[in-house]
């Protein structure tokens, strides 16, 4: 027998109240890196040891930087949610737990403004 | 401290020592290092954007840095890390679909995991210096 109230059952939340939120959007996160790798191979391939120019103008192009600035937002929120779960399995101490997990959304957003803004700076030509 | 006592005399749940190295154990150890390293691995992607966006002269000085042995070294390693995490990951997919939980097709998958990373770096550094 359940002891769940129907409301949670519909709810499907548990007793967290995120229900399976950070699990689904690790893979969805993780689906989306999974086909963006074929385009940062590709990227490797034509930047690889190139000039500042060459760089330049790869960027230049919309899809490019646009699959760039996917892949830097996909990768640093699958980070965000790959080192949550690292720190909720070995940091007991609640106080270090908090500072770490904020730590780690603070690192992450940082990456992901750097990547974005260097992206779009190079992508508009400044 | 009659707390700590008790503590002290509950048994504990079997812990890494104890068990004697299995493959799809190493796989899954090594599938959250790769992931923990990339996390910090991305900054050498992030500082490579940031030089690009700031202007020749520093993308330059980056570029050397990045092409000499240690940085090399360093790229392979991160290359590698992020074909074992993605094929961790394919793995992790198809067991979301309540698929490949079989002894045998585990074992298989683990070997396919450690190989197929190993192919992929050499591949792409084959021909980043076949290009280069």
């Amino acid at each position: 027998m359940s002891y769940r109230t129907p409301l949670s059952n519909v709810k499907g939340l548990g007793t967290a109240n995120e229900g399976s939120e950070h699990f689904w959007r690790q893979r969805i996160t993780g689906v989306a890196n999974l086909i963006l790798s074929v385009f940062v191979v590709f990227a490797a391939f034509q930047l690889a040891g190139e000039s500042h120019s060459t760089v330049k103008q790869f960027f230049a192009n919309p899809l490019y930087v646009s699959l760039a600035i996917a892949f830097v937002l996909s990768t640093t929120y699958h980070m965000r949610l790959g080192m949550q779960v690292v720190i909720e399995d070995y940091v007991h101490n609640e106080g270090s737990k908090i500072l770490l997990l904020i730590l780690n959304t603070f690192f992450t957003a940082f990456v992901a403004l750097a990547g974005v803004v260097s992206l779009l700076k190079l992508s508009f030509g400044a | 401290m009659g707390e700590n006592k008790l503590r002290a005399a509950r048994p504990l749940s079997p812990h890494l020592q104890i068990y004697s190295p299995m493959l799809t154990m190493m796989m899954s150890i090594v599938h959250r290092l790769t992931g923990v390293g990339l996390y910090f691995g991305i900054l050498i992607f992030a500082w490579w954007l940031m030089a690009a966006a700031s202007g020749p002269e520093y993308f330059n000085f980056v570029n050397d840095l990045l092409g000499s042995t240690l940085g090399l070294i360093v790229l392979v390693l991160c290359t590698w890390a992020f074909f074992h995490h993605m094929c961790g990951g394919i793995r992790h997919f198809i067991w979301d679909f309540g698929k490949g939980f079989g002894l045998d097709t585990v074992e298989l998958m683990a070997k396919i995991g450690v190989v197929t990373p190993i192919i992929l770096t050499a591949l792409v550094w084959f021909f980043i210096c076949q290009a280069g």
